[in-house]
């Protein structure tokens, strides 16, 4: 039988007396993009972050058929979890190289660790030519391209994406989008979360919308390009 | 200019182990934000593990570089041991609790060793054995080069190239570094941020271990609360250079060293200590990050 490749039920998220995260549930089959779009606040990264064991959460994670629960952060990357963190989180005062490299951290096989290397490489041109350059130095947008490639160095089952848009330009933000789809279409199963709603809905095959910590709507990505709340609420149209 | 020289070679070898010290503090600084104020004690416990080890072993008896690598070696083990111990049983649990809380605790710590050393050591200094002679090995400029300087020298150099290959060509040195810029990202990559810390003060620790040796064989005069100014002036080198910055916490060190030296040669020996101090209020005021340490603008 095939395991969803995610499968988060009624999973809930306190910081302190916040309740940022109400009762989740949701899955991702293998081969999906599926996204999570929300306005500010909604708890589209709190979610994330108790998916990649980074806050405390109540509920339950399954990933591949194992469940999360109890497992550290540090520990669900071995078993498949690759998470691209909000803000980027590139390490700053490493170059380009080495913070792939602690993106390999677990691998022990260096031809493997090669092999991915290049791909990052071959989908981010920019990150070879810069590979010796301190990573706090790059623009924003060859930072998310760090950020990507950093969390596909760990060879997951499951990329996490959160905000991989945020305050790029239009046009990196297209090559972003792009080369989601291309991870996709090379059989890589993604969790993507957005404010860009219109362009993440366009790439998704399934859709969540998250208001205030629980899911109010959730359909194809289609589905919910044309609802008429979404248009108003997420597109402005 | 033949006194110039012997002050500067003085200088550079004071300067050199405050360095050792002052790394250990700026390496833990990096990590987890915390001055751990119990770093000079562990200086003085690698001291006196020393001083026991080397009479349990006779060292003194057979000068030269093989009882000084053994002495190395114990106060390297020891120290990592303490550094690891104090980490995991006195800060480890407080790992989610304000700075604040954490630093008393280091302030906490560093006076329960200090007074434990007390007991156990008595507070009577104590002579530490001279397991290396100090023998003029050759002259420079009229300048005589005497073992005792050039093996402190020598010993701070290695370590820290040591550390410096380690930090930036490793892969646990890389994600040391990682561990100490993006603290909550770490996890992400699969490190397991609890290890990193401890290998911090492994690292730091056993430079204080080599420190203490070296302070042993230069000032052979050891007691209980040796660590507290040598560490405090430790301290302000690793905050003259730029407190979380390891080749600030280098040069801090020999800014200091020198910088003292110069002071007990051409003013007065009055004026040691207040030089330090004198320089942490300078530096507060006029450049808080230090010499290389940088404005970290919080991006929103």
């Amino acid at each position: 039988m095939i395991h969803p490749a995610l499968e988060v039920t009624d999973l809930k998220v306190y910081y302190g007396f916040v309740h940022a995260v109400k009762g989740v549930t949701f899955s991702v089959a293998p081969g999906e993009i599926v996204s999570l779009i929300g306005a500010n606040g909604a708890g589209k990264t709190s979610l994330l972050r108790a998916v990649s064991g980074m806050v405390q959460s109540s509920g339950q994670i399954i990933l591949d058929g194992l469940s999360l629960d109890g497992i550290a952060a540090h520990k669900r990357v071995q078993l498949g979890l690759g998470h691209s963190p909000e803000g980027r989180g590139v390490f700053q005062t490493l170059t380009v190289l080495e913070n792939l490299q602690m993106g390999a951290f677990l691998q022990t096989n260096s031809k493997k660790i090669r092999d991915k290397l290049d791909y990052c490489y071959d989908l981010f041109p920019k990150l070879r030519e810069r590979a010796k350059q301190l990573s706090g130095t790059l623009s924003g947008g060859e930072q998310q391209m760090v950020a990507i490639s950093r969390a596909l160095m760990s060879f997951p089952k499951l990329l996490i994406l959160d905000e991989p848009s945020l305050g790029l330009a239009p046009k990196i933000v297209q090559q972003i989008f792009s080369i989601i789809q291309k991870l996709n279409a090379d059989g890589m199963t993604i969790l993507l979360v957005e404010q860009n709603a219109s362009q993440a809905l366009k790439i998704s095959h399934r859709a969540h919308v998250l208001e205030t910590g629980l899911i109010t709507l959730q359909g194809s990505g289609s589905e919910l390009l044309s609802n008429d709340l979404v248009r108003q609420s997420y597109l402005g149209l | 200019m033949q006194d110039l020289l012997q002050h500067l070679i003085n200088g550079l070898s004071l300067g050199s182990i405050y360095a050792l010290i002052a790394l250990g503090y700026t390496m833990v600084y990096g990590v987890l934000q915390l001055i751990n104020f119990a770093h000079s004690e562990v200086y003085m416990m690698g001291a006196f593990a020393a001083y026991y080890s080397a009479s349990a072993l006779n060292l003194e008896a057979r000068p030269g570089v093989l009882s000084l690598m053994i002495l190395l070696f114990v106060a390297i083990f020891f120290c990592s041991c303490l550094g690891v111990l104090i980490e995991f049983l006195a800060y480890r649990p407080l790992r989610k609790a304000p700075k604040i809380n954490v630093l008393i605790t280091a302030i906490g710590v560093s006076l329960f060793l200090q007074y434990s050393a007390q007991v156990f050591f008595g507070a009577d200094p104590k002579v530490f054995p001279q397991v290396l002679e100090n023998t003029t090995l050759f002259t420079f400029f009229d300048v005589p080069i005497k073992s005792l300087d050039l093996s402190v020298f020598v010993v701070t150099l290695v370590s820290m190239i040591l550390l410096y290959l380690f930090i930036f060509f490793t892969k646990y040195g890389k994600a040391l570094r990682a561990v100490s810029c993006q603290i909550q990202v770490a996890p992400l990559m699969g490190i397991s941020v609890n290890r990193m810390i401890s290998l911090t003060f492994v690292l730091g620790s056993s430079l204080a271990g080599v420190g203490s040796v070296l302070v042993g064989l230069k000032y052979p005069k050891i007691e209980p609360l040796m660590g507290l100014l040598f560490g405090m002036k430790a301290f302000v080198a690793a905050v003259l250079g730029g407190i979380g910055n390891i080749p600030g916490a280098v040069i801090g060190g020999l800014l200091m060293g020198l910088s003292e030296e110069m002071v007990v040669a051409y003013l007065s020996s009055t004026y040691r200590d207040a030089l330090a101090f004198g320089l942490l209020i300078f530096i507060l005021i006029f450049k808080p990050t230090g010499i290389l340490g940088k404005n970290s603008a919080e991006k929103v």
